[in-house]
């Protein structure tokens, strides 16, 4: 430190490494057991549901999740606003 | 009864050989009868931090495969006669180690009156890391206050929870953090994640925090563990982590950063 450092602004990078280390390891986490199909299958259902409807290729959600002693697999498709897609 | 104790990281370079050597040493200048095995196999490492190289005849391997036994294999310390290493073999691969094979080795040490084994892994998650935190009772994650470190010791927190013999039995490896290359400046400056934020992310205690230090490349080039460096506050820092594995409740030191005079502020350095 000396006597010029405060005209050298400087980030702050110690908490964006926190921040960014709070979301991938959360994220990480919830996925930390489950099944190695699981990409596979969202990749799979997003081609399906395209064939007929028109939707983002993040609107195909899988996860699992604890429902006491069973494991639930939760599948949600957001559909887009609008008319489906004729086919 | 012998409590096992994995030295892990998920990350290479971050200070588990290091560390395991310090720990083995600061166990042993306690009384305590300690043995420490190299989990790495083909890249044996442990017996030049501690200082034993040229005295390895037979290997952990060797004793896994049944070519030698335990007491041929084990090598006795230089300077603590209750302290013994384990090396790593350096020339087979890393299937050479079973399951079953370490099982046996961890129970002849444990019969054999040892009071702590130190296991100390090698990088990675594959079967080597796998069987070095298997059948620990507690866990020393080491993590560098950077981000892959901590990202990648979480991931070995996940594996200690669920891929460990206590996890299978439906009970816990006791987990510490013993953060290293701790550099107090650097976190006052917002340049370093702290020892706070480490806990945070990771949601485990501090055991240690090791400051960064020229005494711990000092120390491995003699081959002689940085805790047994007695002015230096690595060695001191390692020190306070064995007395706390010990359950002695000690102060943090060395990290805060140092204050500096009115002629230090002004013209830096």
């Amino acid at each position: 430190m000396g006597l010029f450092d405060f005209l050298k602004t400087k980030k702050n990078t110690a908490s964006i490494a926190k921040e960014r280390l709070r979301i991938i390891v959360a994220q990480e986490r919830t996925s930390r057991g489950a099944p190695d199909y699981l990409p596979l299958l969202q990749r799979e259902l997003l081609e399906v549901i395209r064939k007929y409807v028109s939707v983002d290729v993040d609107a195909v959600k899988v996860d699992l999740v604890k429902d006491g002693e069973h494991d639930v697999l939760d599948i949600s498709v957001a559909l887009p606003d609008g008319r489906p897609a004729t086919a | 009864m012998a409590e096992i104790i994995v030295i892990t990281s998920g990350k290479g370079g971050v200070g588990k050989t290091t560390s395991s050597a310090s720990l083995a040493n600061g166990l042993a200048r306690r009384g305590k009868k300690v043995a420490v095995i190299d989990f790495d196999v083909g890249l044996r490492n442990l017996d030049l931090i501690m200082g034993c190289e040229r005295r390895v005849v037979y290997d952990f391997v060797n004793v896994v495969q049944g070519e030698a036994s335990l007491r041929q294999a084990l090598i006795k310390d230089k300077r603590f006669e209750n302290l013994y290493v384990l090396a790593a073999s350096q020339t087979r691969d890393k299937d050479a180690l079973t399951k079953e094979g370490v099982e046996k080795v961890l129970k002849d040490l444990a019969d054999d009156g040892f009071e702590y084994i130190l296991c100390d892994s090698p990088a990675g998650i594959e079967k080597g890391a796998f069987l070095a935190m298997y059948f620990a009772d507690q866990a020393v994650v080491v993590v560098n206050p950077e981000v892959s470190s901590v990202r990648d010791s979480d991931r070995i927190l996940g594996l200690l929870s669920s891929k460990t013999r206590k996890a299978e039995a439906g009970e816990r490896v006791r987990e510490h953090l013993l953060l290293t290359r701790y550099n107090p400046q650097r976190v006052e400056k917002g340049e370093m994640l702290s020892i706070a934020d480490v806990e945070e992310v990771l949601g485990i205690k501090t055991l240690g925090v090791i400051p960064e230090s020229n005494d711990v490349l000092d120390a491995s080039n003699k081959g002689e563990p940085v805790i047994l460096a007695g002015e230096s506050t690595a060695g001191q820092a390692y020190d306070d982590a064995v007395a706390r594995l010990l359950g002695e409740d000690r102060p943090m030191r060395f990290t805060q950063a140092e204050k500096k005079g009115f002629f230090g502020k002004l013209f830096g350095g």
